[in-house]
């Protein structure tokens, strides 16, 4: 894991200057975050940076996650549909399964935190034993179309706590207490992000049997509906009518996420008569999904909504050409035509993957001005600087605060 | 060779780190965003006059305001964009000031355009109000000559930088910028002030900036 300092050649001394100034005004605060799952999905992956490098930082952060059983995580990922706006049948029995687990949680688990940074709606309930410390809600999913059922039911909860944090202004929406708006970010020294040397980026092509004589484009996402793999085989048929190209469909499944495997063997199946799509399965392999990414000429990010879309930055990060839905966060990541495309449609996107396919020189341009983006904007220091400043809000109601 | 003059009291470099608040306020149409911007508190404004000099410090010359973005680029009105984007905020020495420039420039458009009251926003690209909230810090760097000066200039953060120049003056409402308060007041010296607060720094870079500065001072060091 690499230490703070290890940084500084790509962000600058003075940056990190200023996180630890930060540190040291948050000394003495024990910052606990609770979320459900430990390996899996964004919220781990960021959790697992972001926890070694606060306490480097001097700032006292702990990690905790709550239980919970299938059943609980079936109604769990309903409401995560939910409130990405997809019709879902929500009974009562839900609510129920979901207030029972969320209760053996409260009663087991102990919120010792000066801080408490509860992260998504599984474990939002804890605010229920909110004393006198402060209690963040960190909301890492698209809500701005949800279910009002589910919606209703947590906004009973979120206005317990002292501040809410949302990855796009989109996801905003009247609430009695405070909304910062916070987007995730990426390590550029993580496994998924440093710069590979090509003979890994070939052994790990070799492994899956890809070879480099045509174009590769590839989504890389967990295989969930919303991130719409179907849609993606279907933008690379229309695409393949003009120009020989590949396809890899590559990502995991999270714990919590009981409908991966079903998704994933709906796309086998679509995909199952053309050798040029690799479907790949790969279970929290970070370097090999960032050789897949060096290996790419393009990356697609189709989803139907998408809390923010770290693989966006993740590719713009290795200067990569990207054609993304206009979704969730990801037009903070891409400015259209400036920093990759943006589409609405498979038909939007298979145009603007032709496009791109057809004009190297504007490809390479556009995943150019996408790396300074995310330079400037989505890495990791900027994150820790973000949720240092969100503490110290706690503390500090006003618009201008005089740290001196 | 003249020498360096020692300021009796150092220049304390600052930094200002923002977070930004969500208001759950949205716009679909002009009307409703002059609406908005009559009532939002001055944070704002701040925001979203200022926020793209930092977040797209690599584009130059850089570039609209968020109100000229949206109504160009959502609504269209690009008559109105430019008259937005062309309002001069070196003129206005206050929030408050900026932002009734800004509200009278759209209350005109609608009267001659009435037309443009009709225009929707898309649900996703609805004008979405965010506050801009400062943290102001001092760093570790200190400097009591114009050597000293620039030395810092070259290794201080944008965030530094941006402090001093632009919130300094309009959100902490001060005459000029501090480099030039401070060039004046404790050196003494008010040609270089004046060379200081005499351009236009929103039409920069930060980086580019930051250079045009160390450069202006270069000019003066013996």
């Amino acid at each position: 894991m690499a230490k703070i300092d290890e940084y500084i050649p790509l962000v600058g001394q003075s940056v990190i200057d200023d996180l630890i100034l930060l540190g040291e005004r948050l000394k003495g605060k024990v910052i606990q975050n609770i979320n459900s799952t430990p390996v899996g999905g964004g919220v781990a992956e960021i959790l697992n940076r972001m926890v070694p490098l606060l306490r480097e930082l001097g700032v006292d952060t702990k990690w905790d996650v709550i239980k919970g059983g299938e059943q609980f995580f079936d109604v769990t990922k309903k409401f995560h549909n939910a409130l990405h706006g997809r019709a879902e049948a929500i009974n009562k029995r839900d609510f129920e399964i979901f207030m029972e687990t969320s209760q053996q949680n409260i009663e087991n688990l102990d919120t010792y935190g000066d801080i408490v940074f509860i992260h998504d709606p599984q474990p939002i309930a804890m605010v229920k034993k909110k004393t006198t410390n402060k209690w963040l809600w960190r909301c890492h999913i698209d809500v701005s179309n949800p279910n009002e059922k589910v919606w209703g039911f947590l906004v009973d909860f979120i206005n317990q706590y002292d501040s809410a944090v949302f990855s796009a202004p989109v996801f905003s929406r009247k609430l009695p207490i405070r909304q910062f708006l916070i987007s995730p970010s990426i390590d550029p020294l993580s496994d998924k992000n440093i710069v590979l040397p090509q003979k890994i980026v070939d052994s790990v092509l070799r492994k899956y049997d890809i070879k480099k004589d045509k174009p590769i484009l590839t989504q890389i996402s967990r295989f969930d509906r919303l991130k719409d793999p179907i849609g993606v085989v279907e933008t690379y048929l229309q695409v393949k009518k003009y120009i020989n190209c590949q396809l890899i469909l590559a990502g995991g499944t999270a714990e919590d996420d009981p409908e991966g495997f079903k998704v994933l063997e709906e796309v086998k199946e679509r995909a199952k008569n053309d050798p040029d799509i690799h479907v790949l399965l790969l279970s929290q392999n970070d370097l090999e999904v960032n050789a897949l990414q060096w290996a790419s000429d393009i990356i697609i990010q189709k989803s139907l909504k998408e809390g923010f879309g770290l693989t966006v930055a993740e590719a713009l990060w290795k200067a990569k050409p990207v054609v993304a839905s206009n979704v969730g966060g990801i037009p903070l990541q891409i400015k259209h035509k400036y920093s990759g495309l943006l589409c609405h449609s498979v038909q939007g996107a298979s145009f603007a993957i032709k496009q791109l396919l057809s004009s190297p020189a504007y490809a390479k341009k556009l995943g150019e001005n996408g790396r300074e983006h995310i330079k400037n904007n989505f890495l990791i220091t900027r994150h820790l600087r973000d949720y240092m400043l969100l503490f110290l809000s706690l503390y500090h109601p006003e618009d201008v605060v005089h740290l001196c | 060779m003249p020498e360096l003059i020692r300021a009796k009291e150092p220049f304390k470099f600052c930094t200002r780190l923002h977070l930004s608040e969500l208001t759950g306020l949205r716009a679909t149409t002009l009307g409703q965003l002059l609406s908005i911007i009559k009532e939002v508190p001055g944070s704002c404004i701040y925001h979203h006059t200022h926020r793209f000099l930092q977040q797209h410090q690599y584009l130059s010359p850089e570039p609209p305001n968020d109100f000229a973005y949206w109504v160009t680029d959502t609504l269209g009105e690009d008559e109105l964009g430019e008259r937005l984007v062309s309002i001069d905020t070196l003129q206005y020495s206050t929030i408050r000031d900026l932002r009734e420039k800004i509200a009278s420039t759209i209350e005109g458009y609608l009267i001659d355009n009435p037309l443009a009251k009709m225009k929707f926003a898309r649900l996703e690209e609805e004008f979405h109000f965010i506050k801009s909230v400062s943290f102001i810090l001092p760093t570790n760097y200190i400097a009591y000559d114009l050597k000293g000066f620039v030395e810092v200039l070259k290794k201080i953060t944008m965030d530094s930088i941006y402090f001093h120049i632009f919130e300094a003056r309009l959100r902490l409402e001060k005459p000029t910028n501090d480099f030039a308060l401070w060039i004046e007041n404790s050196l003494g010296d008010k040609k270089l002030a004046n060379s200081l607060s005499s351009f236009d720094p929103y039409t920069s870079t930060l980086e580019d900036l930051r250079k045009k500065i160390i450069r202006i001072i270069e000019r003066k060091i013996p």
